[in-house]
């Protein structure tokens, strides 16, 4: 983003929070960037010559005479081949000690997709992981989250899943990743030997938050040159969006906008949608995948930050600590993947989505079990038989630590089935159970 | 003159011109940008300032950049070529865009002007005829689309000339007609419609009095839908409420289906259009692509489309309801509309109302379901628009302003539950908290009763109190546990869990089970109807509940058999051998 020859500079700013200046200006267009003090900064609103400017970096020590100078454009990347295996801060500069990267300049954050210009998801994303393939299959061109408290390990099953799927490119956007999981991120990828397929964005907990604002749209970018110029299947790890949706939230507080539910603002379904709609199976085979990770405040998922995340994604894989198996489980009820019909049953084997439903419904009755059992009520045959099936059934399919095929998972379940249950107690069509019961 | 102006302030796509002569309250105007024009809409004049939403990204707007008003608001085209559109909310076609991505100020026509239609006329010279009255006649496909005088002619005109049977394109004058002024008026097959103004042009609007059928147990025998009906599916994400909506679609008896994908993912847009060519309309064996019409704004188009995408949707089933046809009209969802208005409101700097959504949300989201219902047309005929939204409450919590100001509105609720989507209970409609007004009509009554069979309210009324005693029983049995309760608890519990598990739960994505016709709903009703009129007498819970497993059981696997085949009688002999061997 180097200055233009010629530009005129601003030396008067009329106020500043900590997330935002104004000025009086002329000829400044909407969303252009410009330097406050040395600092990257965005217009966000004119009112007559007044300009606001949004700066990434914060105003600490901004004086009221920083020179301010506008760049005419709005936020760009250079894209090219050489972006892979690279490690990038919010505005797109090498952090990993190597050169400045060649190629065209594209602007972020740009139009969307004609839905008519689409193409069906239709290609199995395998994980090895039972609580996703099994329960949440993914799907190429697939929007989903992790919905996970702090405390559970979501970085590392989206490692584990990223370096499974069978993806050309792997793109991450890290929001506030503390350092720790900056350096487990580049870790993993290095120790997989996936380095030259991976390109990252980072903004880590050391830098300021409104930077965070810039990491989506250049990782989407950089995304969009894969899947779109180079048809390429891309997945996209985009970690921790609440930290996204936080920074939104601060820059509309200075701009002094009317909060609406969790002091959250009130674009912040369209602000959200506007990235994960990026998520793309396209004409020519190219795809983006996007996983997120959105963290919960003690498992509430009517805050408006997932209950807006959960409207607009196609699912969620919702991560919990199971007592009775003493494993990280993917929570079967809480946990859904709105495009596992595509490939189910047609990706897999016949028997996919009924053993999935019946598994899911046997679980639930040792959940009724279980409730009885606490509240001190006698427990019937059928009860006891649905807790053991439940540790059987968290150990070996919903554990995170599971790495199976799909066929193996079903035939897992069918095992464990036949072990506690009669065929009329699964609730399977009957065609299937004569096929694969104590098959 | 055009009233011009200059662009003054930007915030988002909320943009203030200042302009140099009147303008109108919703009013349409281009804002040059380079060389592209980007079309907004003015929502609130102030002096001489205009404050406008931009249908489109305002990156790269300038403070002094030329404004030019149009004069009109924004307009539905309506003709001959809309059945199997697929549009954005602004009525653009996306099929003929050109490139991957949507271009900015890429404005393309809703209706093809090449295309010849064999025309044929209705009326005669010297007829007097009213707005909407028919003209003459085209073949769209399968649907014979009536040319009507357009909506906007006001008072009585006298058909001074018309075409003969022909071939022409939409932009030919099919005839001509003299106005109450004496002037002459060209009508081609093409009119032009505001599209958030309710259209009239018809004689009456009587209370609704049939039926949709939409081959979902729950709706049509619970809680069924008027034809020209209202209702409203609210719940939390992940209950269905797409999956439900689809089912209504594919299954809905209706001739036309209009979907307004509102501010939702691309994908479900995807797998309509893709998808509907295939697939068979269960009451006619045609292609379902050819009864639809898809407006599309997704949730990364720019949100000031979404508002008017609903409109424009609306606009479109009232023309073929003018036509004489049923008309089925499915938003998805509500809320993202809702929450549109929210945006602009909080940009403008309104007060705000309960969580932050305009004060008046309640009177549009009202006036808007008024525009549907079944109409009496001037020649007798009657259409009907049918209308279905989803709310998509935040935090799955009914108690906010876009799901109370809809159940205002709306004559159904189907209220979706997290709960039972969690236990994988499809259609995760509550059956005891949804309702339909429409049971309550007499005339709905009536129809019922002649369509399936004297006495079926009074069936149905017996089947949801069983429901709710079931409910009751359960709630009771967690508190006192198993054996703290009397026995017919346990029965009345399990006679509960057999309509839901054999009636009110429905596979959607099973191709026999996913649509039930009326005759099969009135069927699988009686026999388990029969089973829970039986006094039972278990003298033990697990055998209670072993028995009603192995019921429910029999009669899922009747649901997933083909009516009347062989395997289902054989699961309907087996269900009757259990109910002989009772007792022994």
């Amino acid at each position: 983003m180097a200055n233009k020859a010629y530009q005129r500079t601003y030396t008067r700013l009329q106020a500043i929070t900590k997330a935002t200046v104004s000025l009086d200006a002329k000829g400044v267009a909407n969303e252009e960037l410009a330097s406050v003090g040395g600092k990257l900064a965005q217009v966000v609103k004119t009112s007559g010559d007044r300009v606001t400017l949004q700066v990434f970096s914060g105003t600490e020590g901004v004086p009221t005479n920083a020179e301010v100078s506008f760049f005419g454009a709005p936020p760009t990347l250079k894209v090219s081949e050489q972006l892979a295996g690279r490690f990038f801060n919010a505005y797109g500069k090498p952090i990993d000690g190597g050169p400045e990267i060649e190629g065209e300049e594209r602007q972020t954050g740009g139009p969307s997709v004609n839905p008519y210009k689409r193409r069906q998801p239709s290609e199995l994303i395998p994980t090895g992981i039972a609580g996703i393939d099994l329960n949440n299959t993914l799907v190429s061109g697939q929007k989903i989250p992790f919905f996970a408290d702090p405390d559970q390990p979501y970085n590392q099953v989206m490692a584990d899943v990223a370096l499974r799927a069978d993806v050309d490119k792997i793109i991450l956007g890290g929001m506030g990743l503390s350092n720790d999981d900056y350096l487990f991120f580049r870790h993993a990828f290095e120790g997989a030997g996936a380095l030259d397929r991976i390109v990252s964005f980072v903004n880590t907990t050391e830098e300021p938050p409104v930077e965070r604002l810039l990491i989506p749209d250049m990782a989407l970018a950089a995304a969009e040159y894969f899947a779109v110029d180079k048809n390429e299947k891309v997945l996209v790890l985009l970690t921790d969006m609440t930290l996204y949706a936080d920074a939104l939230s601060i820059v509309s507080n200075r701009m002094d906008q009317i909060p609406s539910k969790d002091s959250m603002p009130g674009s912040l379904y369209s602000d959200l949608a506007k990235i994960y709609e990026k998520a793309v199976q396209l004409p020519d085979g190219g795809s983006i995948t996007i996983i997120a990770v959105t963290t919960l405040n003690d498992g509430d998922i009517t805050h408006a930050i997932p209950d807006n995340t959960g409207y607009i994604t196609e699912g969620q894989i919702f991560l919990r600590a199971d007592s009775d198996s003493g494993c990280v489980i993917v929570d079967p009820f809480r946990s859904l993947s709105r495009l596992k019909q595509l490939v189910q049953g047609k990706k897999t084997r016949e028997d996919h989505s009924q053993v999935m439903n019946a598994g899911v419904r046997l679980y639930a009755d040792a959940q009724n079990a279980k409730t009885k059992m606490q509240n001190g009520f006698d427990l019937s045959d059928y009860d006891l038989r649905c807790l053991d099936y439940a540790k059987d059934y968290a150990k070996e399919l919903l554990s995170i630590d599971v790495n199976i095929t799909i066929t193996e998972m079903l035939d897992t379940a069918w095992r464990i089935f036949a072990k506690y249950f009669s065929p009329d107690e699964t609730g399977i069509k009957q065609s299937l159970i004569d096929k694969y019961w104590n098959a | 003159m055009a009233t011009t102006g200059i662009v003054t302030g930007i915030v988002s796509n909320l943009v203030t011109v200042k302009v140099d002569g009147p303008v109108g309250e919703n009013e349409l105007c281009y804002i040059a940008l380079g060389g592209t024009n980007l079309l907004a809409e003015v929502i609130k004049v102030t002096g001489d300032k205009a404050s406008v939403q931009v249908f489109e990204s305002t990156r790269g707007l300038k403070n002094g950049d030329s404004v030019t008003f149009l004069g009109r608001m924004l307009e539905a085209s309506l003709g001959p070529g809309l059945l199997s559109g697929i549009y954005d909310g602004l009525q653009n076609d996306l099929t003929t865009m050109t490139g991957v991505f949507l271009k900015r100020g890429e404005y393309t026509d809703p209706l093809d002007h090449k295309k010849l239609w064999d025309y044929k006329p209705l009326a005669s010279v010297g007829d007097v005829v009213k707005a909407s009255d028919w003209l003459g006649e085209v073949q769209e496909g399968w649907l014979p689309h009536k040319i009507m005088v357009p909506f906007k002619f006001e008072g009585e005109y006298k058909v001074k000339s018309l075409a003969p049977a022909g071939s022409y394109n939409i932009d030919t004058e099919i005839a001509v007609l003299t106005g109450p002024d004496g002037e002459d008026h060209p009508v081609t097959m093409i009119q032009k419609w505001p599209v958030k103004v309710a259209v009239r042009g018809y004689a009456e609007k009587p209370r609704p009095s049939g039926i949709m059928e939409t081959g979902v147990r729950i709706i049509d025998t619970f809680n069924p839908i008027a034809e020209g009906g209202t209702g409203f599916i609210p719940g939390p994400f992940g209950c269905g409420k797409t999956v439900l909506q689809h089912a209504i679609a594919k299954q809905g008896e209706a001739d036309i289906v209009v979907m307004a994908a509102c501010g939702e993912r691309a994908n479900e847009v995807v797998e309509i259009f893709t998808e509907y060519p295939e697939l068979v309309d269960p009451h006619t064996g045609r292609k379902l692509m050819e009864r639809t019409v898809i407006i599309c704004n997704t949730s990364n188009m720019p949100v000031a489309a979404r508002e008017a995408s609903v409109y424009t949707a609306m606009t479109i089933c009232e023309y073929y309801r003018a036509m004489g046809y049923r008309c089925l009209l499915l938003a998805d969802s509500t809320s993202r509309w809702a929450q549109a208005l929210r945006e602009m409101s909080n940009r403008m700097e309104e007060l705000p109302g309960q969580d932050a959504f305009p004060v008046d949300l309640s009177a549009i989201i009202s006036n808007f379901y008024a525009r549907a219902g079944r109409v009496v047309l001037g020649n007798g005929q009657t259409g009907a628009v049918t209308f279905i939204g989803t709310v998509s409450p935040a935090g799955g919590n009914l108690k906010e302003p876009v799901t109370e100001s809809t159940k205002k509105a709306a004559r159904c609720f189907y209220a979706l539950e997290q709960n039972r989507a969690d236990q994988k209970r499809y259609p995760a409609v509550n059956p005891v908290e949804s309702y339909s007004k429409y049971l309550e009509y007499p005339e709905i009554q009536r129809t019922l009763e002649s369509i399936v069979e004297p006495g079926w309210i009074a069936k149905v009324l017996k089947a949801k109190n069983y429901v709710r005693r079931g409910k009751e029983m359960a709630e009771q049995i967690n508190i006192l546990g198993d054996d703290g309760v009397p026995m017919s608890y346990h029965e009345a519990f399990w006679k509960s869990e057999l309509i839901d598990f054999a009636f009110l739960q429905q596979d959607a994505f099973d191709p026999i089970d996913s649509v039930c016709p009326m005759e099969r709903q009135k069927f699988m009703l009686d026999l388990i109807l029969d089973i829970c009129d039986r006094k039972l007498e278990f003298d033990d819970y697990e055998k209670c509940r072993a028995w009603f497993k192995e019921l429910i059981n029999l009669a899922r696997q009747m649901n997933y058999s083909e009516y009347k085949s062989a395997a289902f009688e054989k699961y309907h002999d087996s269900i009757t051998q259990l109910l002989n061997d009772y007792g022994k």
